[in-house]
């Protein structure tokens, strides 16, 4: 089956059936919305998405245009996911090198992560309020646990007699962590972060949507309320696309990294 | 192991011991923001035996429960399928390929406003949603569940006879129950995290409710119960599939 499926004519027919599928997706999504079957206030046809969408970025919508509410969630984003960042890494790291310390916090972890990372919106926004804080606590505990994961499931690849080696020649447990744990681990390290990226986003997406009141799930919430479905939609589109350009970004850096160090077999 | 069980056991009796100091015993946290064990236990009587933001602790949770396993369900029924069709055909995927990544990246949290545009608060709504999450990783994982299989086991049924139908139904599903599986577990994390912030932002009924009427209500420990009802139910669903998982991939273990 592959071997005639890698021949060009196959390729060809592949395509040309892609190519099929996204006209009847459209299509029937077009057909559909201006065939007058639905309302419009349910299904906006593609095109209605795509002005409203291009309507956003000149016209301010909900305090601001469409780029702005990106650019303030972009910004809480990169805020909650680097403290996931610096505090789960080392964190995990620690305790795949460190048996008492994995014995110490490894129940705690798994207990936390029975907890689905919105359901901490309510004490976020108590704690750290609705603008800043909250969200970035949100996103952290959204992004946190695959950060410590794949630390230490990194840490723990790590041969032991490197570590060993370091400490005979003297390092300190901070060099270990830093000069022989992070190298090593870094691979695993870094399919942790695209994990966290992901998960921080959606949870970020979550926040907005409850408390928040700036950002693109705002936006959601706003063309909700102002039963404008087009607006909805442009909004998911701007969201998907984030968080696309977010991954796509972290797999180049990903890839640029294993070839680097290599990846253990 | 045992060493780390009393190492665990110790560590939560520690946490425990000094949220109990910080609160209840010195009064050092203000508990208008964080709930002492009293608090906690207070909410959580009041829940069970009273009830609160419209029901009792059972039926939030049933309330919400059922929900999950409905949505849950209708994506695993679609998007296993779907997963193994695509994963069977290369023509197919080529055909369902351009919408279903066109929708992908779209985080499920982002489809609830405009669930709420076409069903309004009710519990289609929270299904469609908790279909979408669930979807997505059912569809990958039993995609990839079939194109990992080694070719040769596919090549080694086929020389001893085995006709496609065989080889799909003995091979290539069996083949790729495992991962398919993988996918489930993470597609009923997503069922729950979508859950919670779709009855966050409106519910009539659920432990989201709880949770934002409790964030309203500027009542920090019946957050807390909410938040340990949401990870119970969490674990007893993820524990309820790995026993089916354990049932069905015997062959695993034996």
């Amino acid at each position: 089956m592959a071997a005639h499926l890698s021949s060009r004519q196959a390729r060809h027919e592949l395509a040309l059936l892609s190519l099929a599928g996204t006209v009847v997706f459209f299509g029937l999504w077009q057909g559909v919305a201006v065939s007058g079957l639905v309302s419009n206030y349910v299904l906006p046809s593609p095109v209605e998405v795509i002005t409203a969408g291009l309507a956003m970025l000149v016209e301010p919508f909900a305090g601001n245009t469409l780029q702005g509410h990106v650019l303030a969630s972009l910004g809480r984003w990169a805020a909650g996911f680097a403290l996931a960042a610096a505090l789960g890494i080392p964190l995990g790291l620690g305790m795949g090198h460190w048996r008492v310390l994995d014995a110490i916090v490894s129940p705690v972890f798994e207990a936390y992560r029975y907890i689905a990372p919105l359901a901490w919106v309510p004490f976020a926004a108590l704690w750290f309020g609705t603008g800043i804080g909250g969200p970035i606590m949100v996103i952290f505990t959204g992004a946190f646990a695959p950060c410590l994961v794949n630390a230490y499931r990194g840490a723990r690849q790590v041969e032991r007699h490197l570590t060993e080696a370091a400490r005979t020649l003297g390092a300190g447990g901070a060099r270990v962590l830093l000069e022989v744990l992070l190298p090593g681990a870094l691979p695993s390290v870094i399919s942790g972060l695209r994990v966290a990226a992901g998960l921080g986003w959606q949870s970020l997406i979550g926040a907005e949507l409850i408390v928040v009141s700036s950002g693109i799930g705002y936006v959601l919430v706003q063309g909700q309320s102002n039963l404008a479905p087009e607006i909805v939609m442009a909004a998911m589109l701007a969201v998907g696309l984030t968080g696309l350009l977010i991954d796509v970004a972290l797999r180049a850096t990903e890839s640029r990294i294993k070839r680097r160090w290599g990846q253990p077999a | 192991m045992r060493t780390r069980a009393l190492i665990g056991g110790a560590t939560f009796c520690v946490l425990f011991l000094s949220w109990y100091a910080a609160t209840d015993l010195f009064q050092l946290i203000d508990r208008h923001r964080f709930p002492s064990p009293t608090d906690v236990l207070v909410a959580a009587l009041q829940i069970i035996n009273r009830g609160y933001a419209g029901g009792t602790l059972i039926t939030q949770c049933l309330y919400s429960l059922r929900l999950v396993v409905l949505g849950f369900f209708f994506a695993v029924l679609t998007g296993v399928p779907l997963g193994i069709a695509m994963g069977l055909s290369r023509r197919f995927e080529a055909f369902i390929n351009p919408a279903f990544l066109l929708i992908r990246p779209i985080p499920p949290l982002a489809w609830i406003p405009l669930a709420i545009v076409w069903l309004g608060l009710g519990d289609s709504a929270k299904i469609l949603v908790i279909w979408f999450a669930a979807f997505v990783p059912a569809v990958i994982n039993a995609y990839s569940g079939i194109r990992n299989i080694d070719p040769t086991l596919i090549a080694a049924a086929r020389v001893h006879g085995a006709s496609s139908q065989v080889v799909v139904r003995d091979v290539l599903i069996p083949g790729a129950l495992p991962m398919i599986f993988t996918g489930l577990r993470l597609s009923l994390q997503a069922s729950w995290t979508t859950l919670v912030a779709a009855e966050l932002v409106g519910a009539l009924f659920g432990i989201g409710r709880v949770l934002i009427i409790a964030y309203r209500d500027i009542y920090p420990a019946m957050i807390a119960v909410g938040m340990i009802s949401v990870a119970v139910l969490g674990a007893l669903t993820t524990k309820v599939l790995s026993i089916v998982e354990e049932r069905v991939i015997r062959w695993r273990h034996t």
